[in-house]
């Protein structure tokens, strides 16, 4: 292809017409024209727009104008009750905060142990494609999914819902820790075998000592993803706390100054840790 | 040489320390939510078990086919509809936002704390929001996804022009190019790469995050899941659970070939 081209004006165009800028070009064709077909072909199930916007602005109002104002299915007078309601409020917060810690906890130590065999200086390539391969099928299959078929064993509850969500973290953590015991310097490892380390002693004498602090900030990364996983699977999948309330409030009794109530409580949360993990990304510069 | 025993001994007793701590707090959170590690672990066979009896889906299961088919389809469209429609909104909110392309600080703030709040309402709040007054039609999934994906993509745009662009807009800058100029001919080129890249990623993030507004408000191939589920049809399930595990896969196979030819 010409790369120089000079128009009857004597205009000069420079083009290189890389195959990267054609399948740029080609993936952005390719979003729009889907995202156009989408907006034709959307189930409206006969709802208008405009009215059902409008309402939302509504309820929006109504839920975050008036914090203070909840009355509730947790049974407590308008007035008298907004102390005890902030600490039911709380008590459900921190069930959900115990199930994500749960998850957590479980699964960084499972991902810790499977990380170790998927780094590849630690490991073979065999061994490390496999466990690498076997988490994407995992990773494939949405939370919520994993929680309810682990509610046909387990019955709906905590076992079910931190065994649940335990998967995606370990995919999560697995990789960020396979990744951070992948940069560490190979001399390091390979005076340490010259010298007749065995395998367990790299590991906890190199290996853990030196990726501690990533492997700390990358696991509250993930509590703090697994916050609003926990919130997400009480609404859908019974696993209790702060999320369960919310579906109750908004799916039963249509309650929206507790819906309001309680996602001011929600964001408050989740922008607490935000705050805390963005610190730590900048202390240990870690980018996800 | 003591100083360094005192060293180890140290760290020994820190690692012991943040040791006990954990146990505590797991203590404490299992008493908490009744949690049980062992009975989680007795229903592993039973979950395995249910599995290969249900792998292999039956006649009824492959006769319902084409309707999970079509959920699933429409479910690919949600996801891509609102991750597109959300990166446009976030593109505006990110260059506003960005250190190297914003206006002035106050706008810059702005258009940061707007998404930072974006993001950090879970996907299941805002389906319950819209579930009020969209019902069950297919608005109240894709506005839950346009939300939270709107405040994920303006924080992972705001990071990608500040590393790709900073140096262009500086040089465009120098020759006293206009602002309209510098977006279109330093910002875009030198960031579009990476954030086809995060559309990618958030295209096959919010198929999964579909099938849960899915099921919370009844729509899409969650609700199909949900409704073979409840009622023990689990070959149906398992059926719908594969197709997923399919889409998502070629979606993500799909995604690192254009990534690779990209970036």
């Amino acid at each position: 292809m010409n790369t120089i081209k000079r128009t009857a004006g004597g205009r000069i165009i420079l083009k290189r017409p890389s195959l990267a800028r054609i399948v740029l070009n080609g993936t952005v064709a390719a979003l729009i024209l889907l995202t156009a077909w989408g907006y034709f072909t959307i189930d409206t199930k006969g709802i208008a727009l405009v009215e059902a916007a409008r309402q939302t602005l509504r309820y929006l109002g109504v839920m975050f104008g008036a914090p203070w104002a909840v009355a509730s299915h947790w049974g407590l007078p308008q007035d008298a009750g907004s102390v005890q309601t902030f600490f039911t409020a709380c008590r459900q917060i921190v069930i959900t905060l115990a199930l994500a810690f749960l998850t957590t906890l479980i699964g960084g130590f499972v991902a810790l142990v499977l990380g170790l065999f998927a780094a590849r200086n630690l490991t073979n390539d065999k061994v490390s494609n496999a466990i690498k391969g076997l988490l994407s099928v995992i990773r494939a299959v949405p939370t919520v999914l994993w929680v309810l078929i682990f509610a046909i064993g387990a019955g709906l509850g905590a076992e079910a819902a931190v065994i649940g969500m335990s998967f995606h973290t370990i995919g999560h953590l697995l990789k960020a820790y396979s990744e951070s015991f992948e940069e560490l310097d190979e001399g390091v490892l390979e005076a340490l075998r010259a010298s007749g380390a065995t395998w367990l002693q790299i590991v906890f004498q190199a290996v853990l000592p030196s990726s501690a602090s990533y492997l700390l900030s990358w696991t509250f990364i993930r509590f703090e993803i697994n916050f609003a996983v926990a919130v997400a699977m009480g609404a859908a999948a019974g696993a209790g706390g702060i999320g369960y309330e919310l579906y109750m409030s908004s799916g039963y009794y249509f309650d929206m100054h507790e819906l309001g109530y309680i996602t001011y409580l929600i964001i408050f949360i989740a922008l607490v840790m935000e705050v805390i993990a963005v610190g730590l990304k900048k202390r240990y510069h870690v980018h996800d | 040489m003591p100083a360094v025993g005192r060293y180890f001994c140290r760290q020994k007793l820190k690692f012991t320390l943040i040791f006990l701590g954990l146990v505590l707090i797991y203590w404490t959170a299992s008493r908490i939510t009744e949690f049980n590690l062992i009975d989680g672990f007795r229903a592993a066979p039973r979950v395995i078990t249910w599995f290969f009896t249900n792998l292999i889906p039956d006649a009824k299961a492959w006769e319902r086919f084409p309707r999970i088919l079509d959920k699933l389809i429409e479910t690919i469209f949600m996801s891509v509809m609102a991750t597109v429609t959300a990166a446009v909104v976030s593109f505006i909110f990110a260059v506003m936002g960005s250190r190297t392309t914003r206006i002035n600080t106050v706008i810059g703030g702005i258009s940061r704390v707007v998404a930072s709040i974006n993001r950090n309402i879970p996907i299941a709040v805002w389906a319950m929001v819209f579930l009020l007054a969209f019902g069950l039609s297919g608005f109240t999934g894709f506005l839950a996804l346009f939300f939270y994906t709107f405040g994920f993509l303006t924080r992972a745009f705001i990071e990608t022009i500040d590393e790709a662009s900073a140096s262009s807009v500086e040089a465009l800058r120098a020759v006293g190019a206009s602002y309209p100029h510098i977006i279109t001919q330093a910002v875009v080129p030198s960031s579009l790469p990476q954030m086809i890249s995060w559309i990618l990623y958030m295209i096959e993030t919010n198929i999964r995050s579909a099938t849960l507004v899915g099921l919370l408000t009844g729509s899409g191939i969650g609700f199909m899941f949900s409704i073979y589920y409840k009622s023990l049809q689990y070959k149906s399930a398992a059926l719908v659970i594969l197709s997923l595990v399919a889409v998502v896969l070629t979606i993500e196979l799909i995604s690192n070939v254009l990534r690779r030819l990209i970036l």
